[in-house]
């Protein structure tokens, strides 16, 4: 074989690949593989099953899926149900539609106004996810927290809302939470429309609306896309919100990572946790392949949670 | 340009909607502003009266807070460097050499990185760090973080070496520099901007995890502050207030000032958005 | 300084043949213009003899030693880079100074030779600047500084002043030349200006898809070109090519198309062959030895006026023949230039280069066929 004068060789190029190779090899692939092993076993932290489990067949997919307990509250089905709603208001229209919005507002608004927003915003999404949970917490407090409070000024009834809307609570917690990455993306999206479409359109007399459909929606189709997928994505394995309610109510804010998180760490049942972390894998990996195959043409990069 | 009337007042609805989105973000953090700073904290907005650093002195005195700053520094520093290093090596790879099934490489990693997420590999991870003997160890967590954080850390740094025109090492190479001279006084030197948004983004990571560390940790000497900050909840559950506040202003700190650095540094851009 | 030969030299990429079977020999102390459109080969001849690329078929020799297997920094070459690839983190002292410093000479020596270097280039002052914080014309003399800091047995110049406005390129265009007289260096120089390989090349080799079309000093290339694509490439504007049908009448060659009529040109042994094969021939002939005239002319063409350029000294005029294709005239007069509507030119038969039906120039008479 010819020598090959490419910047690095052959050889040196499999050496600065291994570390990584390593690392993701043991971290990432093999997790992947090993999570199905585990998922057709009984499996326990403790006991007999820990040392040697036994293999179970579908056991575990079975137990998930009996229709007789399928939508019980604390149950496989309930979480997926509830996670599914939860992906479609807080992701798909809270977290696009807020962000939209906002990147739209920011375009035209005065610089120091801009800044401040973003701010506000992005610290949202920036700060420890527990932070954030305990700033909630203090936030929606029955008696002290900032929320009823200007319920109370505003003269409208306070209420309980961990109590008493758990599931709303975490669906607008996550909008607030991830709103940053949509406005961001779209805000990029936007300032790379050449400034001229939109002064040709004032010149034509459009409004700001007519200007937002017509040009910019259009030339920004791939961005709302890749969006979208990203975020269902992140929304659909977020456990967040368990720093917020710890799953309770009774179950009823319990996402499917937080149930994952139960059954394999509260209740130690490593097989059952396994098909669960099984299941949710296969649905990030439709979202995943629906993204590659349009995210081949060019498309910005995803920052993961 | 002179805006006419209609203009002028749908900017000021404009600026008016953003300012108040701008306020409801802001809303459930504005109690930060004042709680640290008020030794008679509660959950409700008060301005503290006097000001004081005293919830701090507390912080400070509490060994097991510290030593939960101390372990989220041990295990950010431990896992940006794995991550900074390896990712840095194997993006100059698949972007400078002409190793087959580079393009396979990156569209895997790719799949395997958004599928293979914390609450769906929970179990096999604390699994595998069970079978290394890991399980209560620093080293777990950098491990477990760095292997998780490396692709899409490869991805960005291989796009920005991409960007980088080949000829900065051709140059050096007809200029008498061998491949490794051309690699540690040429490109890394230019890729260094790509490496610090690439570190600051996996730090920020690491520091503010919960999940990870919850698992995968026992001893309360090795938690970090994520979890230590439960220390600051009494034996019946409920937090104390005071401390917790200032506690958290502390932890929030360093992901403050890396975003203000790097917005400083290389201007907020989305590619180089830091996630917590 | 040394020769630099190409033996059999072909590269594929994929499936794609970038350079076919080159044989070329630059001598010791010629300037080498590799001239040609964008994707015929030139830039990959130009890295295949830095090392920057390995030959896929053939070979290639600096100083008569084979190269082909050596790595860039043994080949005893400098280049100039289209970008410049200056080092951002580096100023001027250091990216000049860097060839020495990867050689292992001291620092004080280093940056000694950079200083001389740059005072001859008018950058000393700009030493410790940052090359963002210099214009693109010092940015240019700096990559050529750094190429010239230590001495080198071929210089290689990968189209270094297409990213500089006209004005600065003249001068820099200028400068090399000098260099070149100063130095007598080998170099080798890739550029798609045919105005450039022109004014700096002691030799041309004009290439076309991956092959050298021709290769011989400027003057040849423009007098002489060896087809019509060289014909059509050098010159600005470019050579007239006109198709025409060639008929003997009598003893005589006669020349034919829509507003053209050729009588007086000789009927060599070469012409005869080529009819032999078809009467379908080209016509070339420069814009400059184009004159106003008249059809009795032995030798004319005639047209609509299309445009009338007045550049100063000279005039293009450039008129539609009846098929809609045009012809320049370059009409040196430093006046404005009345034409009428219907214009007549005549051109002598020395100053008319003849294609035959393949593209390839039918040679004089007693010239050698290539």
């Amino acid at each position: 074989m010819k020598k090959s004068f490419a910047l690095l060789s052959h050889r040196a190029a499999a050496l600065f690949l291994t570390p990584g190779a390593l690392l993701v090899g043991a971290f990432v692939l093999l997790p992947f593989f090993w999570v199905i092993f585990v998922s057709f076993t009984n499996r326990t932290l403790l006991g007999r099953t820990a040392l040697n489990p036994e293999f179970v067949g579908l056991a575990n997919y079975i137990q998930l899926f009996d229709p007789t307990t399928f939508f019980t509250r604390g149950q496989f089905g309930f979480s997926l149900i509830l996670t599914t709603q939860f992906v479609i208001f807080s992701a798909l229209i809270g977290q696009a539609l807020l962000g939209l919005l906002l990147a739209w507002l920011i375009q035209t608004i005065p610089p120091a106004l801009k800044r401040i927003v973003e701010s506000a915003v992005i610290a949202a999404w920036i700060l420890p996810e527990v932070v954030i949970g305990f700033a909630w917490f203090a936030f929606l407090d029955y008696d002290n927290g900032t929320l009823n409070m200007i319920l109370r000024g505003l003269g409208l009834p306070p209420g309980d809302f961990l109590l008493q809307q758990p599931f709303w609570v975490i669906v607008v917690f996550n909008t607030w939470r991830g709103a940053a990455f949509s406005m961001m993306l779209f805000n990029s999206a936007f300032s790379s429309i050449p400034p001229s479409y939109f002064q040709a359109a004032d010149v034509a007399g459009a409004s700001s609306w007519q200007k937002f459909r017509d040009i910019a929606l259009p030339l920004i189709r791939g961005h709302v896309v890749t969006d979208l997928i990203l975020i269902t994505m992140w929304t659909f394995n977020v456990f967040t919100p368990f720093l917020l309610t710890g799953g309770g109510p009774s179950y009823r804010t319990e996402l499917l990572s937080i149930y994952n998180y139960r059954v394999a760490f509260r209740d130690f049942e490593f097989g059952k946790g396994a098909a669960v972390g099984v299941i949710i894998m296969l649905i990030n990996l439709c979202f995943a392949l629906i993204y590659l195959s349009i995210g081949r043409k060019k498309q910005p990069k995803p920052v993961q949670p | 340009m002179r805006l006419s009337l209609p203009q002028y007042f749908s900017r000021l609805g404009f600026s008016a909607l953003a300012a108040i989105l701008g306020a409801l973000f802001a809303l459930p953090l504005i109690w930060f502003l004042f709680a640290p700073f008020n030794a008679r904290a509660e959950l409700g907005i008060a301005i503290p009266d006097p000001f004081t650093f005293a919830n701090f002195e507390t912080v400070f005195g509490n060994a097991f807070a510290l030593r939960g700053l101390l372990n989220s520094l041990i295990q950010s520093v431990g896992g940006v460097i794995l991550v900074g290093i390896a990712a840095t090596l194997a993006a100059y790879a698949l972007s400078r050499s002409a190793i087959p099934g580079k393009g396979a490489v990156t569209y895997v990693l790719l799949l395997f990185s958004s599928v293979v997420s914390g609450s769906a590999a929970m179990v096999p991870i604390f699994l595998i760090i069970s079978a290394m003997g890991l399980i209560d160890t620093h080293i777990a967590v950098i491990l477990v973080f760095a292997g998780g954080l490396l692709p899409t850390s490869m991805f960005i740094l291989r796009d920005f070496i991409d960007g980088i025109p080949k000829t900065y090492e051709e140059s050096a190479m007809v200029a008498g520099a061998s491949p490794l001279q051309a690699f540690f006084d040429v490109a890394l030197p230019v890729i260094r901007p790509g490496i610090v948004v690439v570190v600051v983004w996996a730090f920020v990571n690491i520091w503010g995890s919960f999940l990870i560390p919850f698992i995968l940790l026992r001893t309360d000497d090795l938690m970090p502050a994520s979890v230590a900050i439960y220390s600051f909840y009494s034996e019946a559950g409920t937090p104390i207030v005071t401390l917790l506040a200032a506690y958290s202003l502390i932890y929030s700190l360093p992901v403050i000032g890396l975003y203000l650095f790097v917005s400083w540094k290389f201007g907020f851009r989305f590619f180089g958005g830091i996630k917590a | 300084m040394a020769s630099v030969e190409f033996h059999g030299v072909t590269k594929t990429f994929g499936d794609f043949t970038a350079v076919s079977a080159i044989d070329l020999h630059i001598g010791d102390g010629d300037f080498v213009c590799l001239l040609g459109p964008s994707g015929c080969g030139k830039t990959t001849s130009l890295r295949m003899i830095a090392g920057l690329e390995s030959p896929t078929v053939g070979k290639v020799l600096i100083g008569g030693k084979d190269v082909t297997n050596l790595h860039p920094k043994d080949r005893g070459i400098s280049m100039v880079f289209q970008d410049y690839a200056l080092y951002p983190h580096m100023n001027l002292a250091d990216n000049i100074a860097y060839p020495l410093k990867v050689r292992g000479e001291p620092v004080a020596k280093r940056h000694g030779r950079a200083r001389e270097v740059a005072d001859v280039l008018k950058i000393g002052e700009l030493l410790d600047r940052l090359p963002s914080q210099i214009s693109g014309g010092q940015q240019q003399r700096t990559s050529l500084a750094r190429a010239l800091v230590y001495p080198s047995e071929v210089y290689l110049f990968d189209e270094p002043l297409s990213n500089l406005d006209a004005k600065l390129r003249l001068e820099a265009r200028g400068f090399l030349n000098h260099l070149q007289r100063d130095m007598g260096m080998t170099a080798v120089y890739v550029t798609h200006d045919q105005a450039e390989a022109m004014a700096l090349a002691t030799r041309i080799a004009v290439m076309d898809r991956g092959k050298v079309v021709q290769y011989a000093p400027p003057i040849e290339i423009y007098r002489r070109p060896a087809t019509t694509f060289v014909a059509n490439f050098v010159g600005n504007p470019p050579m007239n090519l006109v198709p025409v049908e060639a008929s003997i009448e009598g003893e005589a060659l006669q020349l034919r198309t829509h507003g053209l009529i050729a009588r007086g040109l000789p009927l060599t042994s070469w012409v005869r062959a080529a009819l032999s094969k078809g009467n379908k021939l080209t016509l070339g002939v420069r814009p400059e030895h184009l004159t106003i005239g008249s059809l009795a002319d032995a030798n004319s063409i005639s047209g609509k006026l299309f445009a009338n350029e007045n550049m100063g000294p000279e005039s293009l005029v450039t008129f539609e023949r009846a098929d809609q294709s045009r012809v320049t005239a370059r009409i040196f007069v430093d006046d404005h230039l009345d034409v009428p509507d219907n214009v007549t030119f005549t051109f002598s038969a020395d100053h008319v280069t003849l294609f035959d039906d393949t593209g390839a120039r039918i040679p004089l008479e007693g010239e050698q066929r290539l």
